[in-house]
């Protein structure tokens, strides 16, 4: 592991994302990604009392089938990077609670996922074999959270985003046969004055291309040099906000660029607004999605941005700006 | 007995009521697609402005005019609030400015509190559609 440029980290001996797991809600299973996934629910409640509860099931239960599914005991497993969006990563600790694996609580906003695989794939190189790197999100919570509490019936502003209900968990080890993680650029915040918690990819933009650009700088590479590069969720607002402003610094992305909040809803049947946002967003369209092409070997080069808005709901009464940040992973196979 | 239900409500009156009522949810729809003001400030502002059309005697125009057009929306909260403190104070002076407010919505308020307790009994939150 060695630090290259002025934010990048380069593994000599890349560790491997053994397997990944993804469950959705209701309205993810109607979405074009639909089959990709684990399993999807039918109501967004799944049985418990309240959507906390709800959420907590949902981590529970994916981090329970990736286990199952590489193979993986849980006692290999050296530690846990896992957060949320709610009060405290709530969802997460409370999911967890009865998993027996050393747990870090990782707060990122939804920038977590790969957050979460940054810090795995550190511990790799190091002391750990295996580690598990897990999120979540929960529309119904997350409006509560971060807006107005759905009981009230606001309607939704034309540029807000959709939080996805789910969750996405991975497998990060030492040896394996890929698909590995070579470089990570963990962002730096970027804030840019916008205050509008209805507007998070305009907020969020400006902190992708802070590290897409810090990642090319760093690396020498360019933006053909991936098959793909996503970014988490800035959704439809944001995606050509952040086209935009590589534009401006000289790297034209358009060709081989998307978003897993655009990825993830159709935006002419399911009305969305801007799009899918939330911890679960990139977390579940990578470990359903974009993982099973690394596999097949349709992307062999990805470049995968997960963005965060650093807000929470006192800092938007009081009329803050959002911080926004972005954490990159290159991934090879 | 035959009822001649062409003569049962005033058409006018209901046409009227529906425009009036129409223009105002207008005004808040175009506040939530064109500007970055919440549904909570949206509200205030609706509130606040109808007591003070209202207590510049303004609003009682609209009322008189659209009847529940004018009334039933958050606008006529705010006006009955306005018309409650001014009819208080004319009863029994200064005091009357902090309670008779309170007082002319107390029947909406309860009325509020009450079928929202019942609606929280027998419903069950949902996910919204979009």
């Amino acid at each position: 592991m060695e630090k290259i440029g002025k934010q990048t980290i380069k593994f000599n001996n890349p560790p491997t994302i053994t397997e990944c797991a993804a469950i959705v809600g209701p309205k993810e299973a109607q979405g074009p990604l639909a089959k990709y996934f684990d399993q999807t629910l039918d109501d967004e409640f799944w049985g418990e009392k309240t959507w906390e509860k709800a959420e907590s099931k949902i981590i529970k239960e994916t981090v329970n089938t990736v286990i199952s599914k590489s193979g993986v005991s849980s006692d290999q497993i050296d530690c846990c990077f896992a957060g949320d969006l709610l009060n405290q990563c709530i969802s997460s600790s409370f999911g967890l609670r009865e998993l027996s694996i050393p747990l870090f609580g990782v707060f990122g906003a939804c920038s977590t996922f790969v957050e979460s695989m940054c810090l795995g794939a550190m511990c790799c190189e190091n002391f750990a074999e295996n580690v598990l790197c897990a999120t979540s999100s929960h529309f119904c919570s997350a409006e509560k959270q971060f807006r107005f509490p759905l009981e009230l019936g606001n309607q939704r502003p034309p540029s807000s985003q959709w939080t996805v209900t789910g969750s996405g968990a991975s497998i990060v080890s030492k040896s394996g046969s890929g698909p590995f993680i070579t470089h990570i650029t963990p962002g730096k915040i970027v804030d840019m004055g916008i205050k509008d918690a209805n507007n998070m990819g305009a907020a969020m933009a400006p902190a992708f291309a802070d590290t897409l650009i810090s990642h090319f700088i760093d690396t020498g590479r360019n933006p053909s040099y991936y098959d793909a590069i996503i970014s988490g969720d800035l959704g439809h607002v944001g995606k050509e906000i952040a086209i935009d402003i590589a534009k401006s610094q000289g790297y034209n992305i358009k060709s081989n660029y998307n978003d897993c909040g655009v990825l993830i809803f159709d935006k002419a049947k399911q009305d969305t607004h801007s799009g899918g946002s939330g911890c679960a967003c990139c977390g579940t369209v990578f470990s359903g999605y974009l993982f099973k092409q690394l596999k097949e070997r349709k992307i062999k080069k990805l470049l995968l941005i997960a963005t965060g808005a650093l807000t929470n709901s006192t800092s938007s009464q009081q009329g803050e700006s959002i911080p926004g940040i972005a954490h990159a992973i290159s991934i090879e196979v | 007995m035959d009822i001649n239900w062409a003569n049962v409500f005033e058409w006018s009156s209901l046409l009227k009521c529906f425009v009036v009522g129409g223009l105002i949810c207008i005004i808040g729809q175009i506040l939530i697609d064109k500007t970055k003001l919440t549904p909570a400030r949206i509200l205030v502002i609706f509130v606040t402005t109808g007591a003070i059309l209202g207590g510049l005697g303004i609003y009682k125009c609209v009322v008189d005019f659209a009847g529940a057009g004018a009334t039933v929306p958050l606008t006529g909260f705010g006006y009955n609030l306005a018309k409650g403190a001014i009819e208080g104070v004319k009863e029994t002076g200064l005091v009357g400015a902090f309670t008779g407010g309170i007082k002319a919505a107390s029947g909406g308020i309860a009325a509020a509190v009450f079928f929202g307790y019942l609606a929280s009994l027998i419903s069950k939150p949902k996910m919204k559609k979009q």
